[in-house]
Parts: C-alpha cells; sequence; structure tokens
C-alpha cells in the first residue's frame, strides 16, 4: 500500500524559516532509514504559500488567487510517499519522524490499482520452472 | 490503548524490527533458527507488556534487549551453548562502551548483520524454494501464512520448508559471516535470485487465476532496495531495483478490465506509473555509473528502460533493445534470453529475421514445454501471413500454460488465425 504523508504548515514554515542544521540533521537520518527499509518513495519539502497561488473554478472562469493563504494549518509545508504493509506500519513509520512543538501529520492511502491477488483458489503446484525467473519475456 | 490497537501497533512494529533483530542474534548465536526464537520470545514478552505499558520510546531497542536477556537465561541453562555465552558476554560489554568507541569497534553494525543475514538465508546449500521461504520470513517479515498464500502451497508445506531449511544451515555449519567488498558480488548473487525470483511470482504468476499478484512484488521490491542500500557499490543491485521498478510500473497498465493480460506494445502508457520508471531510471543511472561491464540485470534493466522511455509503443528503439539483448545473451547464453532477442530481431529488422532465431531454438531442451517459444513462433508466424502454422504454435502455448488468464489470451489468438 501507498501512503501520502502530509506535512501541515507552521508560522515558521510559512515565514519561510529554514530549518537549522540539528534539524535537518536529524531529518536527513530519518530519511536514510525510510530509505534503507525500502520504505519512502518520495519526499518533497514545498516553499511557503506566499510563493503559491490558488486557481478557482467557477463555470468557465478562472481566477487566479495568490498567495500567501490564510489558514496556516490547513496548509501543506511539504510530503513524502512511502509503500508500506498496512496502515499501521504507517503509523509507526510516522511516529518516528523528528518532529515536536504541536506538529501535526497527516497520513491518507494512495488510490492504487491493485486488488487482483485476493481471490485464488489454493491448489499445489508443481515447482516452477528456474527458467521463469529469468524470462523478461515479450510482456 | 486498546488491546487490539496495541496488538496491530506491535506488529507493524515487529514488520519494521524483526529483520534487524533476527540478524543481530545470528550474529551472536550464530544460529538463524535459535536467534528466530529468541526474536518471537520478546515479540510474545511485547505482546504481554505493551497493551498495557504502552509501545516504548524505541522498541527495536525494547525487543533487542529483552531478546538478549533471553539468550542469556537460555544459554546459563544450557552447558552445551557454554562457549556463545562468552560471546554474548563480549556483545554487551560491546553496548557498555561510549558511543565514540562504540563507533570505531563496529562500523555500520546494523547493516552489516542483514548483509550476513540475507547471505545466509539465500545460501547456495539450500534448496531454490527453502531460501524464498526463509528470506521472505526472516528479512521480509511475511508469516508462513502469507508466504503460502502468495506461493499457493499449503502453509505446513511452507513451515516444514522453514524448519527444514534452520536445520540444514545449522548441520551444514554455513557460518555467519559478512561478505567482504571482494566477494560481495559473488555471495550477492544468490541473494539477487530469490528477490528476482519473488517478484516475478508476483508479476507473472506461473499459476493459478491471477496474472499479477501485486503484494509480492512489493515485497520483492522491498528487499531489493534494503539490499542496494546494504551494498550500495554493487552495480547488479542497483539493475536488480532498477528492473523491478520499471517492470512494476506497467502493473496497472497490463492488466485489462476483465483480468485478462495486455502486451506490452498495447499498453496504454498513461497508467504506467511514472513514480516507479523514475525510480527505475534513477537505479539505472546508478549501476550504470559503477564500474565495470554491466551485467545480466542491469542489462535486462536497460531493456525495460527502452520501453520505458518510448512515449509511444511505434518510438520503441528496438534496434537499441537488439544490441542490448546481444550483450545479454552473451553474459547469460540463456535460451529465455535468446527467445527475447527474437522478439526484438523480429521487431527491429522483421519477422522473417525474428523467426530465424526463435526457429534454432525448437530442439532446445530447455524450453521444451515452456509455453513462451511457441507463444512468439506464433506471433511471428502470424504477421509472416502463415496463419494455419501460427495457429497451431498458439494452440501449443495453450497446452503448456498453466496460467487461466494467459491460456484465454492464446485461444482467442488462436480463433483469430483460424478466422483468417
Amino acid at each position: 500500500m501507498r501512503f501520502m504523508v502530509i506535512v501541515k504548515a507552521s508560522e515558521e514554515s510559512e515565514a519561510g524559516a529554514m530549518p537549522s542544521e540539528q534539524e535537518l540533521a536529524e531529518m536527513g537520518r530519518y530519511n536514510e532509514e525510510l530509505v534503507k527499509a525500502g520504505v519512502m518513495l518520495a519526499g518533497e519539502g514545498l516553499h511557503p504559500s506566499s510563493k503559491g497561488v490558488r486557481v478557482r473554478f467557477s463555470g468557465k472562469e478562472r481566477t487566479v488567487i495568490d498567495g500567501p493563504f490564510a489558514e496556516t494549518k490547513e496548509l501543506i509545508a511539504g510530503f513524502w510517499l512511502i509503500q508500506a504493509k498496512s496502515r499501521d506500519e504507517a503509523i509507526e513509520w510516522v511516529k518516528r519522524a523528528p518532529f515536536d512543538g504541536g506538529t501535526e501529520i497527516e497520513i491518507r492511502q494512495v488510490f492504487e490499482e491493485d486488488d487482483f491477488g485476493d481471490e485464488f483458489t489454493p491448489e499445489l503446484r508443481e515447482q516452477e520452472a528456474r527458467i521463469r525467473a529469468q524470462a523478461e519475456a515479450n510482456q | 490503548m486498546t488491546a487490539p490497537e496495541a496488538t496491530r501497533a506491535i506488529e507493524a512494529v515487529w514488520r519494521i524490527e524483526s529483520a534487524r533483530l533476527v540478524a543481530g542474534l545470528t550474529r551472536m548465536v550464530r544460529d538463524v533458527g535459535l536467534a528466530e526464537d529468541l526474536a518471537q520470545d520478546a515479540l510474545v514478552a511485547a505482546l504481554e507488556r505493551w497493551p498495557e505499558s504502552g509501545v516504548p520510546d524505541n522498541p527495536g531497542a525494547w525487543l533487542m534487549a529483552t531478546a538478549k536477556h533471553r539468550a542469556i537465561d537460555l544459554m546459563r541453562r544450557n552447558a552445551r551453548l557454554e562457549r556463545k555465552q562468552e560471546e554474548i558476554g563480549r556483545e554487551l560489554e560491546v553496548e557498555q562502551m561510549d558511543a565514540p568507541d562504540l563507533a570505531a569497534a563496529i562500523d555500520n553494525p546494523v547493516g552489516d548483520d542483514l548483509l550476513g543475514l540475507v547471505v545466509m538465508t539465500c545460501h547456495p546449500v539450500l534448496s531454490t524454494e527453502a531460501r524464498v521461504a526463509l528470506t521472505l520470513r526472516l528479512l521480509g517479515g511475511l508469516t508462513t501464512q502469507e508466504i503460502a498464500r502468495a506461493f499457493l502451497v499449503p502453509e505446513p508445506t511452507v513451515a516444514q520448508r522453514i524448519v527444514r531449511a534452520k536445520r540444514t544451515l545449522r548441520e551444514a555449519r554455513v557460518p555467519f559471516e559478512i561478505p567482504g567488498a571482494g566477494e560481495l558480488a559473488e555471495r550477492l548473487s544468490s541473494v539477487l535470485e530469490v528477490v528476482y525470483l519473488v517478484f516475478n511470482e508476483g508479476y507473472s504468476a506461473t499459476a493459478g487465476d491471477d496474472w499479477v499478484r501485486p503484494a509480492l512484488c512489493e515485497d520483492a521490491m522491498r528487499l531489493g532496495r534494503v539490499l542496494a542500500g546494504l551494498a550500495p557499490g554493487e552495480p547488479e543491485v542497483h539493475g536488480l531495483v532498477a528492473l523491478m521498478e520499471i517492470q512494476a510500473s506497467r502493473t496497472g497498465a497490463r492488466v485489462g478490465p476483465g483480468g485478462e493480460p495486455i502486451l506490452l506494445l498495447d499498453q496504454d502508457r498513461a497508467r504506467w506509473d511514472h513514480l516507479l520508471i523514475r525510480r527505475g531510471l534513477a537505479a539505472l543511472d546508478r549501476a550504470e555509473a559503477l564500474s565495470g561491464a554491466l551485467g545480466p540485470y542491469t542489462l535486462q534493466a536497460a531493456i525495460a528502460a527502452c520501453h520505458a522511455r518510448a512515449r509511444t509503443a511505434e518510438e520503441t528503439d528496438w534496434t537499441r533493445i537488439v544490441a542490448l539483448y546481444d550483450g545479454l545473451a552473451a553474459v547469460t547464453r540463456s535460451p529465455v534470453v535468446e527467445l527475447n532477442r527474437a522478439v526484438a530481431v523480429g521487431m527491429a529488422f522483421g519477422p522473417a529475421a525474428g523467426l530465424e532465431i526463435a526457429d534454432e531454438l525448437t530442439d532446445e531442451p530447455a524450453l521444451e514445454g515452456y509455453h513462451l517459444l511457441p507463444s512468439v513462433r506464433g506471433d511471428l508466424l502470424e504477421k509472416l501471413g502463415r496463419l494455419d502454422e501460427a495457429r497451431a504454435e498458439f494452440e501449443r502455448a495453450v497446452s503448456l500454460t498453466r496460467n487461466s488468464r494467459e491460456r484465454k489470451l492464446l485461444l482467442e489468438r488462436a480463433a483469430a488465425c483460424a478466422r483468417g
């Protein structure tokens, strides 16, 4: 399963404050742990909303609204995409992230084209041909 | 925390920590079976304690400390293992050292332990099935039930395979050793083979009603990425990761709404997973940037990358693919690769040229009973307008495949040839 781990904005992130050297080092270690565990697919930090825009749709009309946006706690400061075996595993990984001070992290499951693997009849089968492993085949 | 919540949290911790735990314990007690028992004991202790006390701040360290204490208790009671007690004693002394001393004493012990464990679970003394089961269990953190389900075998069969594998390792006195840089590539080749086997079982299921089992692909990819972290200097590890990421990027596009397979050139490329493609191409860059001749996984990844880079099927650089298959055929000398080369040559230089190569493979004993040989010949014959021969080949392929989805596709192609 894939999860998007959303880091909410704070007053500091919205003010464009850069993390301290120590915070960067801790985050670097955490990211390395995610990578080494084969869990992290992607992750990015975002500029403050003062550099962002919104596009509002109404009928055929498109209105472009410049940032910054007011509701700081609803804004996003960054995200990870992680691959985990379950929602609980995703939670366990997020708990290890080096945050503090009331930061809230949101975990959302990503829609995927899976759900094929659930319905098969258990049946004995002979040892698979080793040849299969090498076959890139014409698929 | 309610009891079910705690149990789920503990299972999640276990999924994350079990491989490192078993690896560290194996280094201490030198017996992978005993190490797993100790780790399981620690898990049981956590299931008893955590629902009340809550999950500790550093759950991995808690599990390791608990397992080590169990190990020491066990050894005190067990004179047979007396010498090993000394080893554990040394282990604990090491832990009491100051942090800088510790860093000097052991360079990256956690990673190294995992590497030691994986070369052990993929040791050539074990059969392929035993390696697969033991690796998924100890490195992938899968339960016996999950492995049985993934490979369509009864659970007791898997349990028995694992028990036997552990016994074989013990009886053959396979040591827990962390391979040095010089022998790493050789020791890893068996590991990579196991990982790719797991991936392939998920990617093109050899049996059963489904063509793809994504969970198994994900387990293999996760193992591959872990290996890339453990052995970043080995090009073939990155090559394998690249190959799996790029192949997996097509998962959503290679199965139709009715579960039927859609072949590469007919796939809707907008449905390919571009995140996985980007990751795969980056891994391929890493493999190619490391020195040395390209190995078989990197070559296969480079072939997969040719498809990934083509925005439409018509844009595919078949000439480059043929060149890469030439390289791959020279490295592997595998008739399966030769068959794939026939397909590529057919695309680059016409079906007659491809058929010439495929025809030379009909007497190849290794391909006897392999459904893709008649399937490829059928395809090339069909393109040459030799429809009767093509239909006979597709029907032959039908009789050889064990996958019901694939059988249906082949039957349709045979029927199309019959219609002319």
